[in-house]
């Protein structure tokens, strides 16, 4: 049962050396939620925290209203929360079992929130998507699955919440399961599992309870603590953004970064971008001595058998090389108060360089209500779209979907310096017919004097259908 | 291939964050508080740079109310570890005879340590400054950045922080703002504990139980080791076995009942124990909120 948390040490039988070996090698999962307002999202992880033992009494004791204990005050850490009774930005909450460490990333659900959705996406392994079962199917649990989609968790949990409130009725259940599932598939989620539970009662969070004995799968928590987090970074081709060059005295030269994906040993042929020398790996250093094998995502030094140069924002890698350019497009979730503004300089952060960079026209907007793209110049805080970007000079990515650590970047505003927005990268934008098609319709249009007529049809994406089929008409 | 134990996953994350800062900043500095978290703090900030120095100096903003043992631990630490280390108090404020019992501890703790910080970090000149503190110690904490935004007053907006996604942090600023880093914002207590005994870190003996001559004021065990500490009317002088859960002011911070005097028994204790170690620190019970207060004024 998961309830059995933690091993007393007052047992006679407890052995503190064991314990803390075992304690020591746990694993760790990261995991988001998203609910709405109402589908009570913090009840659920209070009961979550209080039952796992992660709130300590005396913030309970801060929690307690009228008598009892009210979860969502543990979870809604401001003042201006607490006064406002909602939860207005990223939470992170810390639990353990015997079995894994957990750092959760609570994210409020509300509409004007979405950024802060996608800030606890972008780390999460899982999420867990709450819904009512009172009130079904809604705009925001489409919205909740479609960010958590697009920013590539791996595993979702769909909490069919409030189950008491329809009398544990399997029906419901099914139902919502059900239309859930084929909107699930359209927009490609990943592994669901659907769950009934009552946050409030405490059915199958931590404890299965009697009131669903229709329900056969694991509870909440243990379903946390046993799926696998299918870890496809490791297996990806190796990557590493040098973050600094380690240079203490004459005789050593090391590359520090974060290994962002893949494996690497010494003896390993890797390549330097973007000069594209290659070299073999001579040594893989850490403080606690050499390694004869490192994985994503460690953190460590290597040194090279040949001298090339190398310095921070280079890339280093082995394996299918990474894409290049300059030009590309990326799926966007915009953050700041001030819209996107292709007339505007910006900065790209990827892996370990800034670069000043432009945004080169919005290709399209996501309705995140409807998932219908509609044309659009801009996009508001909060809105998520196909933009193209130009950066100064070239990037070397692997698309978002295949690797999300070189596959993501931010866009710093230069004059605010806020995080404008955060990119998933679609591919190059360099080089394709659509490409052309696409500038040329925006040069054709700008250049076109005001009050005369053009021969194009006023919607974008038809005109570029018309000039690529001249184009291709030409290149025949 | 097997995946990280948490406490490399969590490693290997705060290297990222300690090389990220010496790469992008002008000039760091590392606060170092003596307590169990800035040793931590340390030891990652060793390890990023392996095998060369730690490429920045510690900061400890002395309130001269701290225990004696931890200022005998910084000096040796600081020594064996070759690091520049800054040390720097409210000179002005103390001569003026700042103390909790006066000022009451909101005013101490504004005048010690933050007013002391913020003239420690314009003297230096240090763009960014790394504090130990995690998020799970408090609820205000919870909700902070890794890289979190301090205007040219030192003051935080908790309302208007940078989103921060992956492990991409924007460390953008103009001249007189700075970013306050928390390499260990994802370590829990535990985590912390558990990396001291896997490390073998070396810490302030008072963490450890012994027997020792404390005032016993209700709840509250009150080390007498300064003599501005003064007996109350109904305080008892005993001996007890006791230890600290979290360093702080000598007249601000108690100590617990504990036998727990090796690392497997302080971590036995946190398995069991169900208070949060915040809780003998008498200046987050103030008002509702008040670390947050502390916070947005520029407390770390």
């Amino acid at each position: 049962m998961a309830a059995a948390l933690v091993q007393t040490p007052t047992q006679p039988s407890f052995n503190i050396e064991a314990f803390l070996a075992a304690e020591e090698s746990k694993g760790l999962l990261r995991l988001t939620t998203a609910g709405s307002v109402d589908d009570g999202k913090s009840t659920l992880i209070g009961r979550l925290l209080h039952d796992a033992k992660g709130a300590y009494e005396d913030q309970l004791k801060s929690a307690i209203r009228g008598g009892e204990i009210d979860f969502s005050l543990l979870t809604d850490g401001l003042r201006a929360e607490r006064e406002q009774g909602i939860t207005i930005d990223v939470a992170y909450r810390y639990f353990a079992t015997p079995k894994r460490k957990f750092i959760l990333a609570d994210t409020p659900g509300h509409e004007q929130y979405t950024r802060n959705m996608a800030t606890g996406a972008s780390t999460a392994e899982l999420a867990i998507i709450l819904l009512d079962a009172h009130r079904g199917l809604t705009t925001q649990s489409r919205r909740h699955a479609f960010i958590a989609t697009l920013l590539g968790i791996p595993n979702f949990v769909i909490a069919v919440n409030k189950m008491d409130l329809v009398g544990y009725d399997q029906e419901v259940f099914n139902r919502i399961r059900e239309e859930y599932q084929a909107f699930l598939q359209r927009i490609g989620a990943p592994h669901s599992y659907f769950l009934p539970l009552s946050a409030l009662k405490g059915d199958n969070v931590v404890e299965r309870g009697s009131h669903m004995p229709w329900f056969e799968g694991p509870c909440l928590l243990e379903y946390l603590e046993t799926v696998d987090p299918a870890d496809r970074m490791i297996n990806a081709p190796f990557r590493m953004a040098v973050q600094r060059v380690v240079r203490p005295d004459a005789n050593f030269r090391g590359y520090a970064g974060q290994i962002g994906s893949g494996t690497i040993r010494p003896g390993d042929q890797v390549q330097a971008l973007p000069s594209g020398r290659t070299s073999k790996v001579r040594r893989v250093v850490t403080f606690d001595g050499d390694l004869e094998m490192a994985h994503a995502p460690m953190s460590v030094t290597l040194t090279l058998a040949d001298e090339i140069d190398i310095s921070r924002g280079d890339m280093i890698v082995s394996g299918r090389p990474p894409q290049s350019a300059r030009m590309i497009d990326a799926t966007m979730v915009w953050f700041d108060a001030h819209p996107l503004d292709p007339a505007h300089d910006y900065l790209v952060k990827h892996t370990s360089q800034t670069i000043p960079a432009r945004v080169d026209g919005v290709r399209h907007l996501i309705n995140v209500a409807t998932l219908e793209t509609e044309a659009a110049a801009s996009l508001a805080m909060n809105e998520i779209g196909v933009v193209r970007i130009a950066a100064s000079k070239p990037l070397f990515f692997d698309a978002y979907k295949e690797n999300r650590v070189t596959g993501s970047f931010i866009l710093i505003d230069r004059k605010t310096n806020h995080t404008a927005g955060a990119g998933m990268i679609l591919g190059s934008a360099e080089g394709s017919l659509e490409d052309a098609a696409d500038r040329l319709v925006r040069l054709v249009r700008a250049s076109v004097p005001p009050g005369s007529q053009l021969n194009l049809p006023s919607d974008d994406a038809q005109a570029v259908e018309v000039v690529r089929a001249l184009l291709k008409g030409l290149l025949q | 291939m097997s995946r990280l134990s948490h406490l490399q996953a969590l490693e290997a994350e705060s290297i990222h964050i300690i090389r990220e800062v010496a790469s992008e900043f002008q000039r760091p500095v590392m606060l170092y508080s003596i307590g169990k978290d800035s040793s931590v703090m340390v030891r990652l900030a060793q390890k990023a740079f392996f095998p060369g120095p730690i490429p920045f100096p510690l900061l400890h903003v002395d309130t001269t109310y701290k225990f004696k043992e931890m200022i005998e631990f910084r000096d040796k630490f600081a020594a064996d570890l070759g690091v520049k280390l800054i040390v720097h108090s409210n000179t002005s404020a103390l001569q003026a005879g700042a103390n909790p019992f006066r000022l009451g501890t909101e005013r101490c703790c504004g005048l010690l340590k933050t007013q002391s910080l913020l003239d420690a970090l314009r003297a230096g000149g240090f763009d960014a400054a790394f504090g130990g503190a995690r998020r799970d110690e408090e609820k205000s904490r919870a909700k902070e950045r890794i890289f979190s935004f301090r205007d040219s007053l030192g003051q935080w907006d908790p309302k208007n922080q940078r989103p921060e996604l992956w492990n991409l942090f924007n460390g953008r600023v103009e001249p007189g703002e700075s970013i306050r880093v928390f390499p260990l914002s994802n370590w829990t207590e535990m985590d912390v504990w558990q990396y001291i005994h896997v490390e073998n870190i070396p810490i302030v003996p008072l963490y450890f139980a012994k027997e020792r001559q404390v005032l016993v004021r209700g709840n509250s065990l009150v080390m007498p080791e300064q003599d501005f500490v003064k007996p109350q009317l109904g305080d008892r002088l005993e001996t007890v076995m006791c230890r600290m859960r979290s360093l702080g002011c000598s007249p601000c911070t108690g100590a617990v009942r504990s036998d727990a005097d090796t690392l497997p028994k302080i971590i036995a204790e946190l398995v069991t124990v169900r208070n949060s170690e915040r809780e003998n620190r008498v200046i987050d019970h103030d008002r509702e909120g008040s670390m947050e207060l502390k916070k947005r004024e520029g407390y770390f």
